[in-house]
Parts: structure tokens; C-alpha cells; sequence
């Protein structure tokens, strides 16, 4: 017992010699993936952010790759805390928040954890604990409006690995982009059960295009697979996570991409410059689209006419001067239900978005697993 | 561009093709499987044979520019693995079954480290036979443009099943499966035997990682596997180690991945997940019907598993 | 048997009379595993070099985040523990000649039999709770593997087959459960169950980070090892693996105990599973899932299926496993770098073994 006190002992010196030294010159940040950092999809835009952050001369980051979400993330917590001294953690899946995230933090309230994709909850969650996340589903709402545009048959695809929120809101804001393009599109959603499957995504992309889909779009870990089927079909395409126009030079419309690299120079920002979570001085929850430069849209393919692009671009200067409303009445889910009445909306800051468990009009699919 | 919806019959030809593009993995790893346990060994490591060859056929094929040297690289690497298990399971009290894990393990992490650079650019891929040119649909089109490597593994099944039946080397193969010790007795070396069985099954379970990762899905990621290489001896005690019913086994098998996609497209959506375990459960259900305690299987090697 | 034996368990030992037992048989037992591990070093040790790093920095690193100090050993005692009770689902069914590898199946539906235990009493005191999960995570994951020795023994399906096929349904089952009926509505972006209340988990040991699984599994694997080695039931487990004719001739129920060795080994597993809601993840979703099972299997070969040995390999992998992160933060190493080191290993232990008895050095004639 007595060694284990003494390690202890050492380990909380580490952690103040690190801070002191580190506050000094360097901000140190820990960044931990659940998959490969080069899985071109979603692992790999949090990479490229940490690369990104990673430019400044007075940050220091670490990253580690593959993380399962069981003690195995706990542990990388603690070592990162521990052993490298990283002042802020971005563990970037979903799964690590409830329990791993939330235990560690009690343990050490010093230090910053902050967390994409999930909800601080006042009073509930541990007061150094922070969710950040980007609202794409603008860019995936711009995606739509050039798929609804360049669609002949009508019949959009969205292949999506499953039922959850995230992925429900991207699946309706493509729908209502590409519906205001062309009020009679639907889009035919398939669930492949899990985020990275690609014989999986294959099939589903090949059985989309046989039913006379012409554009698709996906929200999977790694989108390359959708994209390649869909330029050997010859039929149009939108990317996800990352820029995808090489994959499908022919038949790529525009995609959506994260830019995390903006969002982690911020907190970079504002570590440096002294503020903190428990303090109050670092926002709980910090959301972001397209004017503050959190997502962005990919360059146009080339086929893309002029009339898309002046609807998209469009829909773009509304975002940017924060007009534009994806979600507003009259709203109806796709059973008829009504969601919204007329007149009333849902802006993008609206929590309730972020529970969101329905499809809209429009949508061919169901939510039940 | 086509604009004409199939409907029901997007089903039919999804399955249909889906069997044949699905199903070509399937093939050619339950062939290796088959050879090697017919010669009295089980190699459970073909999981990792299919990702080394699934990583080794883009990786040569981006660098060389041709897929054919790519699909060779692919059985080069298969067999030098396969190479590495037969070093551990022909030796005395190696069980087969914790070798092929550690194959697997060994495998898929040789073939994750060095596939990093490769994830990105894009490989160029084998090219498709086109059978479908009678037809205007384009869904007809591309469900019968066939991989190379399926029309190849079609023509291994074949031949399995002739060089087991007629030629000597298969009746030596299947001599040191069923007894090792007759074997030796009859002047085969069961250890020789065993040792080109294994290399050739790995190679060929190699091609069927080419197939992934040069034909369908055409890309090579590190999930780029579900599973094909673990389940390739299922399929061999389903086909009851008989080349041809391999071939009939991982045409039903492919076809069983594609049933979940292919009726979500027309809508059909329900518990997409048992779906999705529907060839294991149709195995299982298969095996617990066929088997009995009274008999063993017919085809089945007699000392398979056991250290010689 | 001695201990030391035991831990050898190398298959000639019951052969050779006890007198001729000595300590050069003993060193091997103790030297092969242990050279095995070296000469994997060595591989990997040129491996990192071809790769520009410098091995012996490697192993430092490796070391001090394994074994180092008690934090680092801390991590690997909680990567080791859902470990040993996985290795058994194959140890035990493996001393009656069964190969079963459906350890990652019976954990998970362990999982989810254990939480729904929970959920349904979960307003009972901790006690009352942490067991009803106990019992019906070893009931689920026990009944599990049961049913691949009654499709071997009453259809004479091939175990190791059903057991691998099983481990497809199991999870393909947890995951329409988590997804659907038994999804928490709250549980927004990752599908779970409902979960068990906080002051009703498996705590961790004293204010160590280790959670009580790692006693769990220690525990259990002693009371696997006195049940087969020092037992009349072990004995006649060994018989039947020994010679299942002899043993069906000399009377032995072989289907009955096979069975029953069908259902400790599933327990095993599903209160591994158990521990991983109870300890760690608080409900059931698609984490359970995590790859123990696969892990165990290979465990459990390693250690020969033997009870105490399976807690050293268990503490060595968990070791491995522990060092994976500090090869990716210290040496920009990729993440699959510790897959490599795992294989090789791996396949220098299983080399080892069949050098025993081979060894001129140890030959018991010299002494």
C-alpha cells in the first residue's frame, strides 16, 4: 500500500510539474480515436485536426489510435494525464463519454475533457467536462439541394450504419435540401447495422443503384467504398467526413466535411490564454456549422449546373448570416405524423435536434432496427 | 444514367449477384480450407491470410500499376503465411486451432502496419467479364460483370474435385487426412503432404483478399473483412469437404449477405441485425439437421485436427 | 501433483514416474515459455530497428507502461482480468478433448442476461443485485455452451464450429436487443440498455483503479484448477479427454460430465461478461463485444488450460496489451504495431511447446 501511495504521490507531481512547466510555453492536448487515424473518414478528420493544431509552435500533442470503448480508454486517459502530461482530452468517439469519460474526469478535476457528439448536462456531469460538435447537417442540407438538382429519376440513396440521432438529422437535412430543390424527390435510406462494413456498403450502394437511385450520399466511418461504387455505376454522388472529389472525379456533386482543425485551435486558444471549464471561462457546449467555420462544403464536381449552384450557394449566405432554418413548420415525419406545425422552428442551437428520433416526409425508411 | 426502377426483381438480381460477388471470397478461402483440412489440418488463420492478400494485392498494384501482378502478390503472401502455420502445426503438440488464432492475430497486424500508406490512393482493379451485354439494363449489366477471380475460383473448385477423385498427389492428400500413420506406412510423407496443402490453401485464400480488395468492394481498408476467413471452416464441414458443394455453399452464402441490403432498398427494413446473422444461424440449422452421433460425416478427413 | 508441475502440464509428466520429476524437468517448464518470450523479442526487437527505432528504448517504454510501477501495473491487471475467466470457456471443455472457442458468444449473452438480472431487482440492496447479475450472467453465458455440448453430444455437431457460429448469433442478438426492445430511448447516439443504478456497480478495489473482476478471476481459476487437478470430478474429466473409449468403458457418464463441463466453462465466460456491465460499462451495448473472447481462447492454449498458469498468461497479455498505447504516443509507431508483438509472441510459445522433451539440456537421463 505504501508503494502505491508513493505513485500516487509521484503521478499528481507529474501532473503539477507538467502544468507548470507546460503553462509556461506549451499547451498539451491528448486526442484519442476509436478507430485507425487514416481510415479516410471520420477518425481521420479528427486527426487532421490535431495536425493542424498541432502547427502551432506552443501546443504539444499526443494521439492514440484504436481505442476500444472499454477500460481501454480509461486507461489511455489516465496514461495521457499521467505519463505525458496532457493538460486537455478530446476522446472524439461518442461511445467513450457514458461511463469512461465521466469517471476519469472525477478523478482528476484538473484537468479539461471535452467531448465530440455528446450533452453536457448541468449539474449531472462532472463541471471540468465539455462536448463540442459541428453542425453538418448545413453542410449535408447544401449537399441536398445539388442532389435534388441533379437528379432525373428522382430517387436519392442515403446509406447510414444506424438509427441514432446524428444520423437521423443528416438523413432529414439532405431530404428537405434536396426536396426544396425538387418537391418530389424521396430519398431511400438503408441502415447497415454498423459503422465500418464495407461489403456491407458495397451491396447497399449496388442495390440502391438498381432501383433506379441516382444520387447518393452516406454517413459512415469511412465513405470511400460508396463512392467508388457509385462512379463505376456512373451515377452521382456526395461525400461525407472528407473531401472526396478524387475518388469519384466524374460523378462527385459536393460533400460534407468536417474542419476540426478550427475547432481545436480555439480551445487551444483559450487553454493558453488561461480559461478553463470549471471555471466557466470555456463554454460547456460548443456547436458550430458553416459561418463559424466548424464544417464546410466541399468545391462543386463538374457537372454540377448553374442553377444548383445558385440555390446552394444561396442557402450558404443564408447559413452564414445565421437565417437559415432546416427545420421548420409545417413538418411532417414520414408516416404522416406531424412534427412541426406551421409557424414554428427548430434552430440549429435547439438541444432537442440533438434527440432527435424521426424521418421526415420524403424519406423512404424506418428508424426501428 | 438509368431511370427505370426493378422493384421486386431488384431483389432477385441483387441476391443473384450478390451471390457471385460476395460469394467469391467465400470460394476461394473455403477451398484452401477444404485442401488443407482434407489433408488432415485445420488453419483457422485464414482471416488474416485474406487481409495480408487483400493488403498485398492494392498495395502491389498501386506501385506496379497492374492488378495481375497485384492478384499474384496477394497468393505470394497467402502462402508465405500459410508457410508460417504449417511450420507450427506440423510440429508435435501445436494444437491447429491456437495457431490459426495466432496467425490471424499475427497476420492481420503484418498486413494493418504495412497497409497504412495504402488506404488512401486508389488501386487500379481488376477488370470485370462482361456477360451482360444482351441486356439494355444496366442492373443486368453490372450484376453479371464477373470477377476474374470467380471464374477462376470456379475452375479450382472443378479441378479440387478431379485431382481429389482421380489424380495420385490428391489420393495422397486424402491418405494423410484420414491416416497419417497408413500413410507414412504406404511410403507418403504426411508432413511433405501436409506442408503443400497448407501453403497452397493459404495461397488461394490470399486471392480471395484480391478479390476484396481489387474487385468488390475494390478498396482496402482494415475492416475490409467481415469475417470471410474465420467462417471459411464452417462452410467446408457445410460443403462436407467437397470442392463443388464449396462452390454451391459460398454462392448461398454470398447471396445470404446481400438479402438484408437488397430488401431494405424496396423498404422492407425489420430487424436488419438478425438478418444480418441469417448465415450463421442457416449453418447452424443445416449442421444440427445433417449430423449424427451414429456416423461421421461422409468426406471427413479421420484424423483431421489430430497431431500427427 | 506439485504446483510447479502443473503449471508445466506438459502431456509427459503423468507418463514418467513422480521420482524421475527433477528440477531439470521443472526448469523446463519454467525456461521454455520464458525463452519463447525472448526470442519474440528478439524478432520484434529487430522489427522496431528495420523501422528506425531503437529497440531498446521500445521495451523500456514497453516495460514501463506494463509492469513498470504499480499505476502501469494496475493497467494491466485490469486488462488481464476479464481474461482469465474467457480462458477458461476454452481450458475447461479443452482437459475433455472439446476445442470450444465460443468464449466472445457466452460473454455477451452473459452481458445481457446479467443486465436484465440487474434491471429487474435493481431497487433490492448492492448485494442482492451484484448477485442476481452473478448468477444469471453464469445461468445465460453457462446455458450458452450447453447448448454446443448438446448439439456435440446428442447430434455430434462439431463443436468448435457451433461455437464459432454461436458467437455470430450472440452478437448479432445483443445488438437487435440494445437497438430495440431493450434500447434506453435516452441512450441517444450509442443504443443501450437501461442502466443499473451507480451505488449498485462492482466497485473498484480499495481506491486502486482495479475493479473486484480481477478477484473474480483470480478466484475462479484457483477453483478451476482444484476442481481438475485435485478432484475425483477432475480426474475423470482428464480420463474421458484421456481416452474417451476407455473412459465410456470403465462406465463414466461422459455426455452427462461433458455437459456440465459445458456449462462451467459458459459460466466462466458470461460472468466475464457480467463484470464488464457490473464493473465497467454499467448496461448492456455493442462495447460488450470487445474481442475478450477471442483473446481468451488464445489464452487459454498458451497456459495449456491449466487454471494457474492461465492467470500468468493473462497478466502477460494484459501487459502486452497495456504497452500498446506508449508504442503509438512515444514512437509514432501505428496502431498495429502491439498486433505484431502479440503475434509473434504468440507463435514463438506455440513453437516452444513442441520443443519440449526435444532439448538435450533438460533430458531427464543426465540426472
Amino acid at each position: 500500500m505504501k508503494h502505491w501511495k508513493k505513485t500516487i504521490l509521484t503521478a499528481f507531481g507529474v501532473i503539477f510539474s507538467a502544468a507548470s512547466l507546460t503553462a509556461a510555453d506549451k499547451v498539451s492536448m491528448g486526442f484519442i480515436y476509436v478507430g485507425p487515424k487514416d481510415d479516410y473518414g471520420y477518425n481521420q478528420a479528427h486527426s487532421e485536426g490535431c495536425a493542424g493544431v498541432q502547427k502551432l509552435s506552443w501546443v504539444k500533442a499526443v494521439e492514440e489510435a484504436s481505442v476500444p470503448e472499454t477500460t481501454a480508454v480509461q486507461e489511455t486517459m489516465r496514461n495521457m494525464i499521467n505519463l505525458d502530461g496532457v493538460q486537455v482530452l478530446f476522446p472524439t468517439s461518442f461511445g467513450y463519454f457514458d461511463p469512461h469519460i465521466l469517471k476519469i474526469a472525477k478523478q482528476y478535476p484538473k484537468v479539461q475533457f471535452l467531448h465530440c457528439g455528446g450533452l453536457y448536462t448541468e449539474g449531472k456531469n462532472p463541471k471540468n467536462v465539455g462536448s463540442y460538435f459541428g453542425y453538418i447537417d448545413e453542410a449535408v442540407f447544401v449537399s441536398g439541394i445539388v442532389a435534388g438538382h441533379a437528379t432525373k429519376s428522382g430517387k436519392l440513396g442515403f446509406i447510414a450504419a444506424k438509427p441514432i440521432p446524428q444520423v437521423l438529422r443528416n438523413i432529414n437535412a439532405f431530404a428537405l435540401g434536396a426536396r426544396s430543390a425538387n418537391p418530389s424527390a424521396t430519398v431511400q435510406v438503408i441502415f447497415t447495422g454498423d459503422w465500418s462494413v464495407p461489403v456491407k456498403e458495397a451491396e447497399s450502394a449496388t442495390s440502391l443503384i438498381n432501383q433506379g437511385v441516382d444520387v447518393l450520399t452516406c454517413h459512415v466511418d469511412s465513405p470511400k467504398v460508396i463512392l467508388e461504387t457509385a462512379e463505376r455505376r456512373g451515377i452521382y454522388v456526395c461525400g461525407y467526413h472528407a473531401n472526396g472529389s478524387k475518388l469519384a472525379p466524374k460523378g462527385y456533386l459536393t460533400g460534407a466535411e468536417w474542419n476540426w482543425s478550427k475547432v481545436y485551435t480555439d480551445y487551444a486558444e483559450m487553454v493558453k490564454a488561461g480559461k478553463s471549464l470549471s471555471a466557466g471561462t470555456i463554454p460547456h457546449l460548443v456547436r458550430g456549422g458553416l459561418k463559424e467555420g466548424f464544417v464546410k462544403c466541399s468545391d462543386y464536381g463538374p457537372t454540377v449546373d448553374s442553377a444548383a449552384k445558385k440555390d446552394a450557394e444561396a442557402a450558404k449566405a443564408m447559413f452564414m448570416d445565421g437565417t437559415m432554418v432546416i427545420f421548420k413548420g409545417p413538418l411532417k415525419d414520414n408516416s404522416g405524423k406531424e412534427i412541426l406545425p406551421a409557424g414554428k422552428e427548430l434552430k440549429q442551437q435547439d438541444i432537442s435536434l440533438e434527440s432527435m428520433s424521426w424521418l421526415v416526409e420524403g424519406v423512404i425508411g424506418s428508424t426501428k432496427s | 444514367m438509368t431511370s427505370d426502377s426493378i422493384g421486386w426483381w431488384g431483389v432477385v438480381i441483387g441476391v443473384l449477384a450478390g451471390a457471385i460477388r460476395g460469394g467469391t471470397p467465400f470460394l476461394l478461402v473455403s477451398l484452401g480450407e477444404c485442401l488443407t483440412e482434407k489433408s488432415g489440418k485445420i488453419n483457422l488463420g485464414l482471416e488474416g491470410v485474406l487481409l495480408m492478400g487483400a493488403m498485398s494485392a492494392y498495395a502491389i498494384s498501386y506501385k506496379t500499376g497492374s492488378p495481375w501482378i497485384g492478384a499474384g502478390a496477394a497468393a505470394l503472401a497467402g502462402g508465405v503465411l500459410g508457410m508460417l502455420h504449417a511450420l507450427l502445426v506440423l510440429r508435435p503438440k501445436v494444437n491447429d486451432i491456437a495457431a490459426g488464432i495466432a496467425i490471424l492475430i499475427f497476420g492481420s497486424g503484418i498486413a494493418f502496419y504495412f497497409g497504412k500508406p495504402f488506404i488512401q490512393p486508389s488501386a487500379p482493379q481488376l477488370p470485370g467479364i462482361q456477360l451482360g451485354g444482351w441486356s439494355s439494363l444496366g442492373q443486368i449489366k453490372a450484376a453479371l460483370t464477373i470477377s476474374p477471380l470467380f471464374i477462376f475460383g470456379v475452375a479450382v473448385a472443378f479441378l479440387m474435385q478431379w485431382f481429389f477423385r482421380t489424380t495420385r498427389w490428391g489420393m495422397h492428400v486424402r491418405a494423410v487426412g484420414d491416416s497419417p500413420a497408413a500413410a507414412r506406412a504406404m511410403g507418403i510423407s504426411p508432413t511433405r503432404t501436409r506442408f503443400f496443402s497448407i501453403v497452397a490453401g493459404s495461397a488461394l485464400g490470399g486471392l480471395g483478399g484480391a478479390h476484396l480488395s481489387l474487385f468488390y468492394p475494390g478498396a482496402w481498408t482494415e475492416s475490409i473483412s467481415s469475417g470471410q476467413g474465420l467462417m471459411a471452416v464452417a462452410l467446408v464441414i457445410f460443403a462436407r469437404w467437397n470442392p463443388t458443394q464449396c462452390l454451391w455453399a459460398s454462392l448461398l452464402f454470398g447471396g445470404a449477405q446481400a438479402i438484408g441490403p437488397s430488401l431494405q432498398a424496396v423498404g422492407i427494413s425489420a430487424g436488419y441485425y438478425l438478418w444480418n446473422a441469417s448465415p450463421y444461424i442457416l449453418t447452424l440449422v443445416v449442421m444440427i439437421l445433417t449430423c449424427s452421433t451414429k456416423r461421421t460425416l461422409t468426406g471427413a478427413p479421420g484424423a483431421l485436427g489430430a497431431n500427427a | 501433483m506439485q504446483p510447479a508441475a502443473s503449471i508445466a502440464g506438459a502431456p509427459s509428466v503423468a507418463l514418467i514416474p513422480r521420482a524421475s520429476l527433477r528440477w531439470r524437468s521443472r526448469l523446463e517448464a519454467a525456461a521454455m515459455p520464458i525463452m519463447a518470450v525472448l526470442v519474440a523479442m528478439v524478432l520484434f526487437g529487430s522489427f522496431c530497428a528495420s523501422q528506425g527505432r531503437n529497440p531498446l528504448a521500445v521495451f523500456g517504454a514497453i516495460n514501463k507502461a506494463a509492469f513498470g510501477s504499480w499505476y502501469s501495473f494496475q493497467n494491466t491487471l485490469i486488462r488481464a482480468a476479464p481474461l482469465m475467466l474467457t480462458a477458461l470457456c476454452t481450458a475447461l471443455p479443452a482437459r475433455l478433448g472439446l476445442v470450444v472457442i465460443g468464449n466472445e458468444g457466452a460473454l455477451v449473452i452473459g452481458g445481457l442476461t446479467a443486465t436484465a438480472a440487474g434491471l429487474a431487482v435493481q431497487s433490492a440492496p448492492v448485494l442482492v443485485v451484484l448477485t442476481a447479475m452473478a448468477l444469471a450472467g453464469m445461468v445465460g453465458g453457462g446455458l450458452w455452451i450447453t447448448f454446443v455440448g448438446i448439439l456435440y453430444y446428442k447430434r455430434g455437431v462439431n463443436e468448435t464450429i457451433s461455437s464459432l457460429l454461436l458467437n455470430y448469433v450472440a452478437i448479432a442478438f445483443l445488438n437487435h436487443l440494445v437497438n430495440g426492445p431493450m434500447r434506453d430511448p435516452s441512450s441517444l447516439n450509442k443504443p443501450s440498455s437501461y442502466p443499473i443504478p451507480d451505488d449498485k456497480m462492482l466497485p473498484a478495489i480499495g481506491e486502486s483503479n482495479i475493479h473486484y473482476g480481477l478477484v473474480f478471476g483470480m478466484v475462479v481459476c484457483l477453483i478451476a484448477w482444484v476442481l481438475m487437478e485435485h478432484t475425483s470430478f477432475g480426474f475423470k474429466v482428464r480420463m474421458i479427454g484421456g481416452n474417451i473409449r476407455a473412459a465410456r468403458m470403465a462406465g463414466l457418464p461422459v455426455a452427462a460430465i461433458g455437459l456440465i463441463i459445458c456449462f462451467l466453462a459458459g459460466a466462466a465466460a458470461g460472468l466475464a461478461g457480467m463484470i464488464e456491465v457490473a464493473a465497467v460499462h454499467g448496461r448492456a451495448n455493442e462495447s460488450l463485444a470487445a474481442g475478450y473472447g477471442y483473446a481468451g481462447i488464445l489464452v487459454a492454449f498458451v497456459a495449456r488450460h491449466r487454471g494457474l498458469a492461465i492467470m500468468l498468461v493473462s497478466v502477460m497479455l494484459g501487459g502486452i496489451l497495456a504497452s500498446g498505447g506508449i508504442l503509438q504516443r512515444q514512437f509514432q509507431l501505428p496502431d498495429a504495431t502491439i498486433l505484431v508483438f502479440q503475434g509473434l509472441v504468440f507463435i514463438t510459445i506455440l513453437f516452444s511447446d513442441s520443443l519440449y522433451g526435444k532439448l538435450k539440456f533438460f533430458k531427464e537421463e543426465a540426472a
